[in-house]
């Protein structure tokens, strides 16, 4: 089963897999070889994914893709994870179209990121237009107000968890409080804070300051 | 940093001449996300749409990105409703068409590039280099976030932290950390 490995040139070029979405079950997943989706299955099987994310979908995107669908080897999914970080952009979105490429082309990678972004993107529009017809009512607005102050504590705490990655090193906690206070406090435009500081951080990481 | 209360309603009132240069705007700060997701480009995106062109109120942007949290999905979409909340559904499109259209173009660069290959070391040394501006950039967005809460005291930091604490200290969906947010607003704590 395992005599189909097209690595090299091409991004997708496994021959003679039998494709995942007919009727048996995928086989379990090989790893280094990408499995050959349809864009529908691709387009459904993110929506799922993406409506089941509460509070972020990428625990939901590895069961789904690696447990679940074995479409992908665990160590596959940590690579195409590693490399979506990498990306600027959202990370969970870079994920769906590098995987939807692989699976079926510029249509499977444009299938996979429209599962993952129209029906959630409905939601919060019907949250938006809610908001703005039952704003007036105190105690919606009350709620919206819980809400916010709740959301910034989450999105402290993911800076908090974030942090931990970080080595308590003069230069990299320099680096965190420089971006910080520029972009935060002071409210400079990001690009400029970005231009200055990155240089130096990607230069000293290079030459291992921590 | 003055508190501007513009409020503009998307119904009734687009801010049409604001397409271009938020397309513009975001597309910039979508090729900036990165080793944060696209939670640390918020406080860029508050200045320039709050405080830089009144197009909304500090309050609209958090409520904005609350309601985006409650929902589920990836969590760029605060950035759909920003637009929404800007221009309209025209402001929705563009907002999202610029935060994902570079990102979307360059993962699909990449993935024809290379197969299967994880980061090299030129990678991790630029990735080891910006996480730490991504974690000052994520607590800039917390802080902003709480400040234009519309709670912005001794409850609503209160609440806040609480809601940090319990975030860090317990393996609760935070959806539900959200919801106690919303009833501790309902009974007047906030």
């Amino acid at each position: 089963m395992c005599e189909a490995h097209g690595h090299g040139s091409g991004p997708i070029e496994v021959v003679g897999v039998t494709p995942s979405w007919t009727s048996s079950p995928p086989r379990a997943s090989i790893p280094g070889v990408p499995p050959k989706i349809s864009p529908l299955v691709l387009f459904l099987a993110f929506s799922q994914m993406a409506l089941s994310g509460f509070g972020g979908v990428m625990p939901f995107a590895y069961r789904a893709l690696v447990e679940r669908r074995h479409w992908l080897a665990r160590e596959d999914f940590a690579k195409l994870l590693a490399v979506s970080q990498v990306m600027p952009g959202p990370t969970i979105c870079n994920l769906s179209v590098m995987f939807g490429y692989r699976a079926a082309g510029i249509r499977g990678s444009l299938a996979a990121l429209g599962g993952m972004v129209m029906l959630p993107m409905a939601i919060v529009l019907g949250l938006g237009v809610a908001w703005h017809e039952f704003g007036a009512l105190p105690a919606v607005r009350e709620a919206l107000t819980g809400m916010s102050a709740a959301v910034a504590g989450l999105i402290l705490a993911t800076a908090m968890k974030m942090s931990r990655a970080v080595p308590p090193h003069v230069v990299p906690i320099s680096l965190s409080a420089v971006a910080f206070v520029g972009v935060g406090l002071m409210r400079l435009p990001l690009i400029a804070v970005i231009a200055v500081v990155a240089p130096i951080g990607i230069f000293l990481a290079w030459r291992e300051h921590w | 940093m003055e508190g501007a209360l513009v409020t503009s309603d998307p119904a009734d009132a687009p801010v049409s001449g604001a397409l271009a240069p938020m397309f513009v705007h975001f597309a910039l700060l979508s090729l900036m996300a990165i080793g944060g997701g696209v939670v640390m480009v918020a406080p860029d995106m508050q200045r320039y749409v709050v405080d830089a062109h009144h197009w909304i109120s500090a309050e609209q942007f958090s409520a904005a990105f609350a309601l985006a949290q409650a929902a589920p999905g990836p969590n760029f979409l605060y950035i759909t409703l920003v637009g929404w909340e800007v221009a309209g559904f025209a402001g929705a499109a563009a907002a999202t068409l610029a935060i994902l259209g570079p990102p979307t173009a360059l993962s699909i660069a990449m993935v024809r590039a290379s197969s299967n290959r994880a980061p090299g070391p030129v990678a991790r040394a630029v990735v080891k280099g910006l996480v730490p501006i991504s974690v000052g950039l994520v607590f800039a967005t917390g802080w902003i976030l709480l400040r234009g809460s519309g709670s912005w005291d001794f409850r609503g930091a209160t609440v806040a932290l609480l809601a940090a604490a319990i975030i860090l200290r317990t393996k609760i969906n935070p959806v539900w950390v959200i919801a106690a947010g919303a009833a501790a607003g309902i009974a007047g704590f906030v």
